[in-house]
């Protein structure tokens, strides 16, 4: 179903052009990540051409890109395809259209950006802390909850677990550069 | 040389070692690094991936308080810091409208600080100067010069060395007296900030970087980003046992051989905090 409200609040999300797009195929050869996904970065482009937003903002594929700007760097009609991925994420978030499947990468990024409006700077043991509580609820695996734990020792003997997190001063600035961005406060 | 610095949450927190390599380098280099006042969080691949406008506020707040401090270049070593900052100025450079929503939003008017990766950073010290320096040749030690992602590409943010087939660390490692080899994998990600969310990722994309590397008769692999770090040397026990292999890989930040040759101990520059113990 094509959709003209979205293609435009996409391509300004993107801040690039579509239509630009002829379907070479550069950006799923060199994208590292291309074998994973449900639809390759040139196809996802394809359905944001032909309007079908919604089947790519339901893609496991803008989740399993790990934005190394490799195929923005190739296209050879200087279409920015990470753009477009990142783009397809912040509405797909905004909308709660994020699959199941990506919980664990959506539950992280939002657990970092939580813990930075709280403190200004990422404090790693409370933002791993949370992140491991809200996403062992969600996907209910003992193994979540535990993975990479064993390297917590062998950090510590390597003095790099820092308990007491850092503060910024401001923090009320901080805050409302926050508001001001995703709540849409003036 | 006085630059400004914006160390990044990763330099103050679990990669430590880093900045304590970096600032016994720079220090022997005659460099002085003024760490950016209260600086915040650039917000990461966590601010791009789900909303456009603060990951364009967040480095603009650092980027203002870099103007309102005087500093006219700003050294952020972390790879993931630099793009940020780098692509917000972009934006801005690119759309006086968006520049003036920004000022509002931070409360504060960015400025155009010139941002430095570390590979920039040691272009701007000079190969001369470090070359001058060194006090103990590297000779017989082979390097896989590590880019990554983002200290390159896109080029057009970075503007600097060649997005596919970099240099500037090879000349970097090469005037220290050691040995950069050709390599496939100097520009392939090693899946970044996934560590925690997509263990996998990083596990298949950081094992194939350490392979080639060794395949290619690297002794060590040198990077300049404190994620490749993370995932090439704290990993690659997981990394061995997840795939049977064994690599035992040194994996040294680009200070930590720059700092070696000039005759700091491993100690002083935090080596012997990484997790794969220094053979080479």
């Amino acid at each position: 179903m094509v959709q003209t409200d979205s293609i435009s609040d996409l391509e300004f999300l993107a801040q690039t052009k579509f239509a630009d797009c002829y379907q070479c195929g550069k950006c799923t050869a060199g994208c590292p990540r291309s074998a994973h996904m449900d639809k390759t970065p040139n196809q996802l482009i394809r359905l944001v051409q032909l309007g079908d937003i919604d089947t790519a903002l339901k893609t496991n594929a803008i989740w399993q890109c790990v934005s190394c700007e490799t195929c923005t760097t190739r296209c050879p009609k200087t279409v920015d395809c990470e753009g477009i991925i990142d783009a397809l994420r912040q509405m797909s978030y905004e909308r709660g259209m994020a699959s199941k499947q990506q919980d664990a990468v959506v539950l992280f990024q939002k657990a970092f950006l939580d813990n930075v409006r709280r403190n200004g700077r990422m404090n790693e043991i409370q933002m791993i802390a949370r992140y491991k509580i809200e996403g062992f609820a969600a996907i209910r695996r003992l193994g979540f909850l535990f993975n990479g734990a064993m390297l917590a020792p062998r950090m510590h003997m390597r003095n790099k677990l820092h308990i007491i997190g850092e503060k910024v001063r401001d923090r009320g600035v901080v805050r409302r550069i926050f508001a001001r961005c995703m709540d849409g406060k003036a | 040389m006085n630059l400004g610095y914006y160390p990044g949450c990763s330099l103050h927190g679990s990669s430590d070692d880093y900045q304590q390599s970096l600032k016994a380098c720079f220090d022997a280099l005659g460099v002085s690094l003024k760490e950016l006042d209260d600086w915040i969080c650039c917000g990461a691949t966590a601010a791009h991936t789900l909303n456009r406008k603060l990951s364009i506020a967040l480095p603009a707040r650092n980027l203002a308080l870099a103007s309102q401090q005087g500093c006219e270049e700003l050294v952020a070593p972390c790879s993931m810091c630099s793009m940020q900052l780098k692509k917000a100025q972009k934006a801005m450079a690119k759309d006086a409208a968006l520049a003036e929503e920004m000022g509002r939003i931070v409360e504060a008017q960015p400025n155009d600080t010139h941002v430095l990766n570390l590979l920039q950073a040691f272009d701007r010290v000079g190969l001369e100067t470090i070359k001058a320096a060194v006090k103990e040749p590297l000779k017989d030690l082979k390097v896989a010069c590590y880019y990554g992602c983002l200290l390159t590409r896109p080029p057009e943010v970075v503007g600097f060395d060649d997005c596919e087939q970099p240099v500037s660390m090879d000349k970097v490692v090469e005037a220290l007296g050691a040995t950069a080899v050709a390599w496939n994998y100097k520009t392939e990600c090693c899946g970044a900030g996934m560590t925690l969310a997509s263990e996998e990722t990083v596990l298949d994309l950081s094992h194939k970087i350490l392979a080639d590397a060794a395949a290619h008769g690297a002794q060590c692999i040198a990077v300049a980003c404190p994620m490749c770090n993370v995932n090439l040397d704290m990993k690659q026990s997981v990394i061995e046992a997840r795939y049977g292999v064994k690599y035992g890989m040194t994996i040294y930040y680009l200070c930590d051989l720059v700092g070696l040759a000039l005759g700091l101990t491993p100690k002083t520059l935090g080596i012997n905090r990484h997790f794969v113990a220094r053979k080479a």
